[in-house]
């Protein structure tokens, strides 16, 4: 059992930069949730807030029903894997390792066998007396989870541990990463600015943007079911297009409190000619850009109301400035209010 | 035709002096560093090393400076010089000095540095406090020194006197002169020293700390097994630099001592200087010098070895 839970957290460095204002969270036990956002939207404080790298500045943190607010950060039970893996450079990967289990006291053929295990594991048995700087980013990354899976914490913290290695080996990591959160069934709070990686291994995703949680869901229900134009366009790729149609005729489909249209670049189809139509919003434009993805070619097309993507499976790619006509279907439009909160139509 | 032979002849020679030109071109291009590095090599081979030779030479003769005749004594200098107790007090002496005053400087600055590491404001003006005497000439310090250590008006036995401690006589007893040596020397070094080890302190990463207070390291095994080896290859350089510098000690014992009491604060270079320009054994002067070059060649060995081995940025 360990349940985090945030009760009217605040984070202040002084009086002027308060960081977090009153964050509310629970974090469910054996979840894989990612707090994800732009830069300074307070994810990693918060993460560091559960590792007691960060102090409260005023709130409740409470793990497995205890109050942690003093607890020391060894004390809580938790191992962190650092952006920049922070791995001692004077020791080898032994001593890496070790350094934890040495100063718990925990007996030299204990220390062994758990060594032996987590190296099995993550698979670096041959590299055990090098010294990181001898290492690849891959393995220094899996030192780095192995010095944390060593201590067997109720808790695993990562802040950004995929965002020093490169495209393929992040892509390897991921799934690493979702295996074995698959076999410790322990909680793991991940942080990251890549809403791909969110998506990709989250049980739960905590949407963060100025200190503020924006949506907290499962992934598919936040891609499906956003609750505002930040979570809309944040999660998803290529963003979810989005317009200003205050201005645009009355159309008795549309909610009357909506001030904002999007939908998702996936959704907008081709079409042979217009039809008007009360479930379809037809657009016409120039095709601005195409970019190739393999199974999958984005567009950029510049139509009267604004610049909006679309993305399709064909295989035919269609030209530049070529006048094309696309259409949305009205089931997959979102709308927003002035506030930018979801309108959900009855 | 005949144009295109014109146009033909008037290409082949535009090549050739394009070739003579490139010549004399490539010729300069070779002889350009040499020529810029020429004046500083210059410099450092009649200065450095000519002299390292000289001496060499000049321990094998027995001559006085002034007199047009040198005798060749091969190695009797050296015999001379190893049987003379005189030679090795002093080189006890210098040992003694460099031991005490690395020891103590190199401690000191690490207490400080650790102390002075989060930079505040009243941290910043200590560290240009202690920095201070670093500028000071070495000549003047030794002036100063002469005066506050006075055993009769001097500032250092008036405030021991406040505790209730009776007179020191900081340079003219024995056996506390080249304590006061010592002393003089940390003052003037430990500042400095600080500020390298404070520079290699605060570039050791923020996250390391942090890693080790999630692996239960208390203060002290973070301290050995983090701070330390981070900035071990900081220390090592201070330590021979230092080690260097202190067997070469002059200044202070010129203006301070004068090599006594009684031989107490004689050391290597102030004997080559009293041989040398006192009693004009030039020979025997050269022969101590061949001795303190040795001595100083291994520990620039040990510190060119060291630096190519000891350093493990990530």
């Amino acid at each position: 059992m360990s349940e985090i839970v945030f009760f009217h957290a605040k984070k202040a460095y002084d009086s002027k930069k308060t960081v977090i204002e009153d964050l509310n969270l629970v974090i469910p036990d054996g979840s894989f949730t990612v707090l994800v956002g732009p830069s300074g939207c307070g994810k990693s404080t918060t993460l560091r807030m559960i590792a007691g790298l960060e102090s409260l500045s005023d709130g409740e943190l409470v793990m497995d029903g205890r109050r942690m607010n003093e607890v020391a950060p060894e004390d809580r039970d938790i191992a962190m894997v650092f952006q920049n893996f922070a791995l001692y450079p004077t020791m080898t990967v032994r001593e890496n390792i070790e350094f934890g289990l040495v100063n718990k006291k925990i007996p030299r053929e204990e220390r062994q066998k758990l060594i032996a295990d987590v190296v099995e594991t993550v698979r670096l048995a041959e590299y055990l007396d090098k010294n990181p700087g001898e290492l690849s980013g891959g393995q220094r990354q899996r030192v780095a989870l192995a010095r944390a899976m060593v201590k067997k914490p109720k808790v695993f913290l990562m802040d950004e541990p995929l965002s020093n290695l490169d495209a393929r080996l992040r892509n390897e990591m991921r799934t690493e990463l979702i295996e074995l959160h698959k076999r410790l069934q322990t909680t793991f709070v991940y942080v990251t600015h890549d809403q791909t990686e969110a998506m990709s291994m989250a049980t739960d995703i905590v949407l963060m943007s100025n200190g503020v949680i924006r949506q907290k869901d499962a992934p598919i229900k936040i891609y499906n079911d956003p609750n505002n134009i930040f979570a809309a366009q944040f999660i998803g790729t290529p963003a979810m297009n989005m317009f200003d149609i205050r201005e645009w005729p009355q159309h008795n489909s549309i909610p009357e409190q909506a001030r904002y249209m999007g939908f998702r670049p996936s959704r907008v189809h081709l079409a042979q000619e217009a039809t008007a139509s009360m479930d379809k919003m037809d657009f016409q434009g120039r095709i601005l850009t195409h970019e190739f993805f393999g199974s999958e070619i984005i567009y950029r097309v510049e139509t009267d109301n604004g610049i909006l993507s679309f993305k399709t499976f064909h295989k035919d790619e269609l030209p530049l400035d070529m006048e094309v006509q696309v259409y949305v279907e009205k089931r997959d439009c979102y709308f927003f209010d002035d506030k930018q909160n979801r309108v959900r139509c009855s | 035709m005949l144009k295109n032979e014109t146009a033909i002849s008037s290409m082949t020679n535009k090549t050739v002096s394009d070739v003579r030109k490139n010549a004399g071109h490539s010729v300069w291009k070779k002889i350009k560093p040499y020529a810029f590095v020429a004046p500083a090599l210059s410099i450092f081979l009649i200065f450095s090393i000519y002299p390292a030779f000289r001496i060499i030479d000049l321990s094998l003769y027995q001559w006085n400076l002034v007199s047009p005749a040198k005798d060749f004594v091969g190695f009797q200098n050296y015999v001379n010089l190893f049987h003379d107790p005189e030679f090795f007090e002093t080189l006890r002496n210098t040992i003694l000095y460099t031991v005490l005053t690395v020891g103590l400087s190199l401690s000191l600055s690490l207490f400080l540095a650790i102390y002075l590491k989060n930079d505040t404001r009243v941290n910043r003006f200590l560290q240009r406090l202690i920095f201070s005497p670093y500028i000071v000439s070495l000549a003047s310090i030794s002036f100063l020194w002469l005066w506050l250590m006075n055993s009769d008006v001097g500032f250092l036995n008036y405030i021991i006197s406040l505790f209730g401690i009776g007179k020191v006589d900081w340079l003219g007893n024995p056996h506390v002169a080249l304590f006061s040596l010592v002393l003089i020397s940390v003052w003037k070094t430990a500042g400095y020293n600080t500020l390298i080890v404070l520079a290699s302190l605060q570039v050791i990463p923020k996250h390391l700390y942090e890693a080790a207070a999630l692996d239960h390291a208390n203060q002290w095994r973070t301290f050995r097994k983090i701070t330390l080896p981070m900035i071990s290859p900081t220390l090592f350089f201070i330590t021979i630099v230092d080690i260097i510098s202190s067997f070469k000690v002059f200044e202070t014992i010129q203006i301070m001592t004068d090599g006594g009491p009684q031989n107490a604060t004689n050391t290597l270079v102030f004997a080559i200087y009293e041989y040398g320009f006192k009693f004009y054994k030039i020979g025997y002067a050269s022969s101590i010098g061949v001795v303190l070059l040795v001595i100083i060649s291994i520990f620039t060995i040990l510190y060119f070895r060291g630096l190519a081995s000891k350093v493990h940025y990530q």
